[in-house]
């Protein structure tokens, strides 16, 4: 079970993250971020954190469920609903510029959902994409703005994020898919 | 709360430093996590495990966010068709089913007793059948005969949900009941629960009783001899025909209407005198706890089962129930759309 990420590099991309989201931006004015359930939501208060120590703004940090905006919500041949957990932005979308925050970029089907969920809380002035890995084999036109590490990767494996605030540890490991 | 501001739990947790991805309550922290109903159905409260309520009041409390959006509709339900089958009146449950099936984009339609085929002398199973042939995926239907869910249940392979069947169970009340009660009291567990009024005809006090017993609530029942069930007491609740006692010292006191309609008989000598031996006045309310909270699922009847003063009283969360209605209509109509799957899973 390779460790690819350990806590210090993952701290070390995102810390490297924060800085490009304000080098691109020119600032942090009128951004937020948006954490996607479940590990895109720590990150992005781990960015806001480093986003505050860098430039002394705070940016609003949002979490987001996309369960309900599956594509493949009802072709399950067998098995009960996903959980469904709630999403929490309290501030107004409108005429800002969204930094979606997830773990781990693959299909990208999870962001198609997620930029349909954020459309119905208003009108953004911008939606960008943060990834802490981007594990390639895409099936949507969609692309990263901010990644973390790239990692290439076969299909038969599978790539797990862990986080201190969900898992007790922080550290990104590949497995392969027969031994989970 | 009013049905439309934010709720306030919804604000951000920033900069809290841990997330708590699991079920947020107390109720809930103790006991293991489950992710699905194994039911096809939902026919009523007794037959649900108490991790299955719980896990619908936990999606519940996802789908009120839902209400609180500029655009309040997910595409969760795109392509599924319900038909809501109301052969009894009803206003609230049947909008609040409507609201709930198009925020989850479902294809609905409503079929009211009046406007069908059964005015014309069709039994309910040919009525079912001739609409499971145009393939719903789910049917609501409200009855007055107990147990008409049961039958269509066996001649569907639709997802059926009870929407009160005679004076059977009324399961998505008990629901957005307990999800009320779980808002205001972060717990059910432990709780003091009222139930005064007409127990004998109520589809409302069998589901709660079931619900809130499942969870671990203490219920006293109140109400005239003539309208208490001689059966009540062996479900595990205190009964009793002196109002003061049940309402001393509780955390919650649910009123239930006085049902006319149905009764068949006198079973006490006047409305008036009812109010007077019976009714929720604030007098009586203060017998409870001071942050009681005082519920009703409608239709109120003022002055009869409910003093105006407490209807519209700060401790009153009578309108927080109907928008809590949608959330828990919503929750129910998601977890049991994967259909007879939900069964093949268990």
């Amino acid at each position: 079970m390779p460790v690819v990420m350990d806590a210090d590099r993952i701290a070390r991309a995102l810390t490297r993250i924060a800085h490009e989201i304000v080098e691109r931006n020119k600032g942090v004015e009128r951004l937020a971020l948006v954490g996607i359930r479940t590990r895109g939501v720590p990150i992005a208060r781990r960015v806001a954190r480093t986003l505050k120590e860098i430039t002394g703004d705070e940016v609003p940090t949002g979490a987001l469920d996309i369960t309900l905006y599956r594509d493949d919500l009802m072709r399950h041949a067998v098995g009960p609903q996903p959980v469904v957990r709630s999403t929490e932005i309290a501030f107004s979308i409108d005429n800002r510029k969204i930094i979606l925050v997830d773990d781990v970029l693959y299909t990208g089907r999870t962001i198609r959902a997620a930029l349909d969920a954020l459309i119905d809380f208003g009108r953004p002035r911008a939606i960008q994409l943060l990834a802490l890995v981007d594990r390639g084999h895409r099936e949507l036109p969609i692309k990263a703005d901010y990644v973390g590490k790239n990692l290439p990767t076969s299909l038969s494996e599978s790539v797990q994020v862990r986080l201190h605030e969900v898992d007790g540890q922080d550290e990104v490991v590949v497995q392969q898919e027969a031994a989970l | 709360m009013s049905a439309t501001g934010r709720d306030p739990r919804s604000a951000i947790r920033y900069p809290e430093e841990t997330e708590k991805p699991e079920p947020r309550t107390a109720d809930s922290g103790e006991r293991k996590a489950i992710t699905g109903l194994r039911h096809k159905d939902l026919l009523g409260i007794q037959p649900l495990t108490p991790e299955e309520i719980v896990l619908i009041l936990d999606t519940a409390e996802a789908m009120k966010e839902i209400g609180s959006r500029p655009i309040k509709k997910v595409p969760a339900l795109r392509g599924k068709t319900v038909v809501n089958l109301f052969f009894e009146p009803s206003t609230r449950t049947r909008t609040s089913f409507e609201i709930a099936e198009k925020r989850l984009s479902a294809d609905t339609l409503s079929i009211a007793i009046a406007s069908s085929s059964v005015v014309k002398g069709e039994t309910l199973a040919d009525t079912a059948l001739t609409i499971e042939a145009m393939q719903p995926d789910m049917i609501v239907m409200r009855h007055a005969s107990s147990g008409a869910g049961h039958l269509l249940a066996r001649v569907c392979r639709s997802a059926i949900i009870n929407a009160g069947d005679g004076m059977h169970e009324h399961p998505t009340q008990a629901l957005l009941d307990a999800f009320t009660i779980r808002e205001r009291k972060q717990r059910i567990a432990g709780l003091k629960v009222a139930i005064v009024g007409d127990l004998l005809h109520s589809r409302v006090l069998r589901s709660n009783i079931h619900l809130l017993t499942k969870l671990g609530a203490e219920v006293w029942v109140c109400g005239p001899p003539t309208l208490i069930p001689p059966e009540v007491a062996r479900l595990g609740v205190r009964a009793t025909s002196r109002v003061n006692e049940a309402v001393e010292g509780a955390d919650v006191v649910m009123l239930l209407r006085i049902q006319l309609e149905r009764m068949q008989g006198a079973f006490f000598p006047s409305l008036r005198e009812y109010f007077n031996v019976f009714g929720m006045t604030e007098e009586r309310v203060r017998r409870a706890k001071p942050d009681v909270i005082i519920m009703h699922p409608g239709p109120m009847n003022r002055g009869v089962e409910i003093a105006s003063e407490v209807a519209d009283g700060p401790y009153s969360v009578i309108l927080d129930q109907v928008s809590n209605g949608v959330a828990v209509r919503m929750a129910v109509l998601y977890l049991l759309a994967g259909g007879a799957d939900n069964e093949a899973a268990a």
